[in-house]
C-alpha cells in the first residue's frame, strides 16, 4: 500500500473498481478522481494557449508581418482568449481543488452529487472538444476574441458558431459543479462544522459557486441569442433588424465581469488555507475573509458596466458602475491585509506554496491598483482597448490565479499523489515564471499608457521595445513552466514518500493519509474547534485522549 | 435524510398550477399584441416573474422549506431584480 500510513481503506489512486486502467478513472465517481481529470486536462490545454500566446509574442518583437499574416494572429488571440477564459481559469481552481479538497475540508467522503460531478467533467470535455473544432473546421478559428462582440460575431464568416456552443457547454459544466458545491456544502459538513467553524476555502467555494449558478445562464442565453441572430436573422442586437448591439456588451458583461471572481474567489480561498499553515498561527480576521468573500461575490456582480465606459452609455451608468468598482476593492482589501497580518508574528516557513502564494500577492495588488486606473471614468478613456488592460488583465488572471493555482498545486501535490516534488526545483521554476511573468506583461502597462492598442497585429516602431522585451519575457516564462511541469511530473513517480502531514496544517485534510484514501474517512470527524486550531502539544495530546 | 417530510401535492393543485401558468401564458402574449412602449418589457418581466414564482413555490416544493431557504430564493431573485433594474437604467438615461 501506498499512502503513508498503515491504513484499513485502500488509496483512492490505487483502488481498483469495476474498471480497470483509464476506464476506471473516467467512470469514477470519487471526487479526487475527477479533480485530477480535470487538473490533466487543464494542464494540457494551458500548453496549448501558452504556445498560441508565445508565438503571438514572438511575432511582434519586430513591427510588420513576419511569420504570420493578420487573419491568423486574430484566430490565435481568439483561441488563446477561449482557451484559457473557457476551458482553463473559468473551471481551473474550482473544478480542480474544489473537487478534490472540498470534500476533505469539510470532513465528507464525497460531493452531494457524485454522478452529477462526473457528468459535468463530461460536459467540460464535449466543450472543450467543440472548442478545438472550432479552431479545424472550414471556415477557419473565430477571429472575434474571446469576447464575441456583435455586431462583427454576428457576421464573421469563420466557425464562430462552434466556438460559441463550446462557451455555451462548457457553462453547463460550470453551473452543474457550483450547484454540486452549494448543496454539499450546506448538507455534508461534517457533524460540529457550523458556518463559522468551516475552513476558509470552502467559504470562497461557497461564493463562487453562487456566482456559478446565478451568472452564468445568463451569458448562456446571451450567446444562444447570437446564434439565433446569425442563423435565424432575429433582431436582438443587429441595428439593421431593430436590435441594440451595447446590449449585448451589457448581458455579456453581467456574466463575464463576475466570471472574473468565479475565476480569482476560489484563488484566494487556496491562498488563505496556505498563509496559516505555513505560518504555523491561526489565520488572522476569520470572518472578516469569510464575509469579504460573500461581499465580492455580490457587489461583483454590479460592476459590469466599467467594461463599457466607451461603448456610448448613459453618463448616470458610467458614473453609478465606476463607484462600484471602487468599492469592491474594499472587500480584496480586506483579504490582502488579513494575509500579511496572518504572517505577522507567524512561526514562517518560506516552502514553494508560501513563496507562491506571496507572489500571488504581490501581483494580485500591481493588478488590483491598476484596475482603479480603468475603473476612474477619465482615465479608462485614455487606457481602453490599450495594452495596458491587457496587462492588468494578465496580472490579475495569471498573477492572481494562475500563481495561486501554482501555489495550491504545490500545496495539496502531496496529499493528492502521495509523493514530494524537488523544492529546489520548485524555488528554481519559480524564479524563471516570476521574472518572465513579469517582464512579459509589465512593459505592456507602460505602452499602453503611450497608445499602443490591443489586439493590433502591426504597431508604430516606438512601441518595439516593450514588445520586445515581452517577448523575451514569454521565452523565461515558459521556460519556467516547462521546469514547474518537469518537477511535478518527474517525482509524482520518483519523488520521496510523503508523509500524512507535510506541512503541519490543521485542516482536515492534513489529518488523514497522503494520498487519502478512497472514503477520505474511517469515522466522520466531529469538529470542536475553528479550523485554524495550532493548539500547543500539550492540547493536542489532551484532545486525542479525550 | 430519514428525518425529513415528504410532501405529496394533489392532482387537484397540480393542474390549478397549470391552469394559472397556461392563463399567464396567454396573459404575456396578449400583452404583446398591446403594444405598451417603454413599459413593454417590465410587463412581461412581471408576469414571467409571478409564473417563476408558481413553479418554485407548488412544483419545487418551496412551500415547504425552511424560512432560511425561502430568504435565500428571495434574495435570488432580488439580485436579478437589480441586474435588470441597473441595465434598465442605462436604457432609461441615455
Amino acid at each position: 500500500m501506498s499512502n503513508s500510513e498503515t491504513h484499513p481503506q485502500v488509496s483512492y489512486l490505487e483502488y481498483q473498481g469495476k474498471y480497470k486502467g483509464i476506464l476506471g478513472w473516467i467512470t469514477s465517481t470519487d471526487h479526487k478522481r475527477i479533480a485530477l481529470l480535470y487538473l490533466y486536462c487543464i494542464i494540457i490545454f494551458f500548453f496549448v494557449a501558452a504556445f498560441l500566446g508565445l508565438t503571438m509574442s514572438i511575432e511582434k518583437m519586430r513591427p510588420g508581418q513576419d511569420f504570420m499574416n493578420a487573419q491568423t494572429y486574430n484566430g490565435f488571440f481568439t483561441v488563446h482568449g477561449i482557451i484559457m477564459i473557457f476551458m482553463i481559469v473559468i473551471p481551473g481552481l474550482a473544478a480542480v481543488f474544489g473537487n478534490f479538497a472540498l470534500p476533505l475540508l469539510i470532513g465528507a467522503r464525497d460531493v452531494a452529487f457524485p454522478r452529477l460531478n462526473l457528468f459535468s467533467w463530461y460536459l467540460y470535455v464535449t466543450g472543450a472538444i467543440l472548442a478545438v473544432l472550432s479552431q479545424l473546421l472550414k471556415g477557419g478559428a473565430p477571429d472575434t476574441g474571446w469576447t464575441f462582440y456583435v455586431p462583427y460575431s454576428a457576421g464573421s464568416s469563420t466557425n464562430v458558431i462552434w466556438a460559441l456552443t463550446a462557451a455555451f457547454v462548457l457553462g453547463f459544466s460550470s453551473i452543474l459543479t457550483g450547484l454540486n458545491f452549494i448543496v454539499t456544502i450546506h448538507r455534508m459538513r461534517a457533524p460540529g462544522m457550523t458556518w463559522f467553524k468551516m475552513p476558509l476555502f470552502p467559504w470562497a467555494l461557497y461564493a463562487t459557486a453562487w456566482i456559478q449558478v446565478l451568472a452564468t445562464p445568463i451569458v448562456g442565453i446571451t450567446l444562444l441569442m447570437v446564434i439565433a441572430e446569425r442563423v435565424l436573422h432575429i433582431g436582438f442586437f443587429d441595428p439593421a433588424l431593430g436590435g441594440d448591439p451595447v446590449l449585448f456588451q451589457h448581458l455579456f458583461w453581467i456574466y463575464s465581469h463576475p466570471a472574473v471572481y468565479i475565476m480569482i474567489l476560489p484563488a484566494m480561498g487556496v491562498i488563505t488555507e496556505i498563509f496559516p499553515t505555513f505560518s504555523q498561527k491561526p489565520v488572522f480576521g476569520y470572518g472578516a475573509i469569510a464575509i469579504s468573500s460573500l461581499a465580492i461575490a455580490f457587489v461583483g456582480y454590479f460592476v459590469w458596466g466599467h467594461h463599457m465606459f466607451t461603448s456610448g452609455i448613459s453618463y448616470w451608468s458610467k458614473w453609478f458602475f465606476s463607484f462600484l468598482t471602487f468599492i469592491v476593492a474594499v472587500p480584496s482589501a480586506i483579504k490582502v491585509f488579513n494575509w500579511i497580518s496572518t504572517m505577522y508574528g507567524g512561526s514562517i516557513q518560506m516552502r514553494p506554496p508560501l513563496l507562491y502564494a506571496i507572489s500571488f500577492v504581490f501581483l494580485f495588488m500591481i493588478g488590483g491598483f491598476t484596475g482603479l486606473f480603468l475603473g476612474a471614468l477619465a482615465t479608462n478613456v485614455q487606457l481602453h482597448d490599450t495594452t495596458f488592460v491587457v496587462a492588468h488583465f494578465h496580472y490579475i488572471i495569471f498573477g492572481g490565479m494562475g500563481f495561486a493555482f501554482f501555489a495550491g498545486l504545490h500545496y495539496w501535490y502531496p496529499k493528492m499523489f502521495g509523493r514530494m516534488y524537488s523544492d529546489r526545483w520548485a524555488y528554481i521554476a519559480w524564479g524563471f515564471t516570476f521574472v518572465g511573468f513579469n517582464l512579459l506583461y509589465f512593459p505592456q502597462f507602460i505602452i499602453g499608457i503611450q497608445g499602443m492598442p490591443r489586439r493590433y497585429f502591426d504597431y508604430l516602431p516606438q512601441f518595439q521595445w516593450g514588445h520586445f522585451l515581452s517577448g523575451i519575457g514569454a521565452f523565461i516564462l515558459v521556460t519556467g513552466l516547462i521546469l514547474m511541469a518537469w518537477n511535478l511530473i518527474y517525482h509524482k513517480k520518483r519523488g520521496a514518500i510523503a508523509p500524512a502531514n507535510p506541512w503541519k496544517g490543521v485542516t482536515l485534510e492534513w489529518q488523514i493519509a497522503s494520498p487519502p484514501p478512497v472514503e477520505n474517512f474511517d469515522e466522520i470527524p466531529v469538529i470542536k474547534h475553528n479550523p485554524y486550531w495550532f493548539g500547543t502539544e500539550e492540547e493536542i495530546r489532551r484532545e486525542k485522549k479525550s | 435524510m430519514s428525518t425529513e417530510k415528504h410532501h405529496i401535492s394533489t392532482y387537484m393543485s397540480h393542474g390549478a398550477v397549470l391552469v394559472i401558468l397556461l392563463s399567464l401564458t396567454a396573459l404575456s402574449v396578449g400583452m404583446a399584441e398591446l403594444h405598451l412602449g417603454a413599459i413593454s418589457v417590465a410587463v412581461a418581466l412581471l408576469v414571467a416573474s409571478v409564473k417563476g414564482t408558481t413553479v418554485l413555490t407548488y412544483f419545487m416544493h418551496l412551500k415547504y422549506e425552511s424560512l432560511f431557504t425561502k430568504i435565500m430564493v428571495a434574495a435570488v431573485f432580488l439580485m436579478y431584480a437589480l441586474v435588470i433594474i441597473f441595465l434598465f437604467f442605462d436604457y432609461l438615461f441615455r
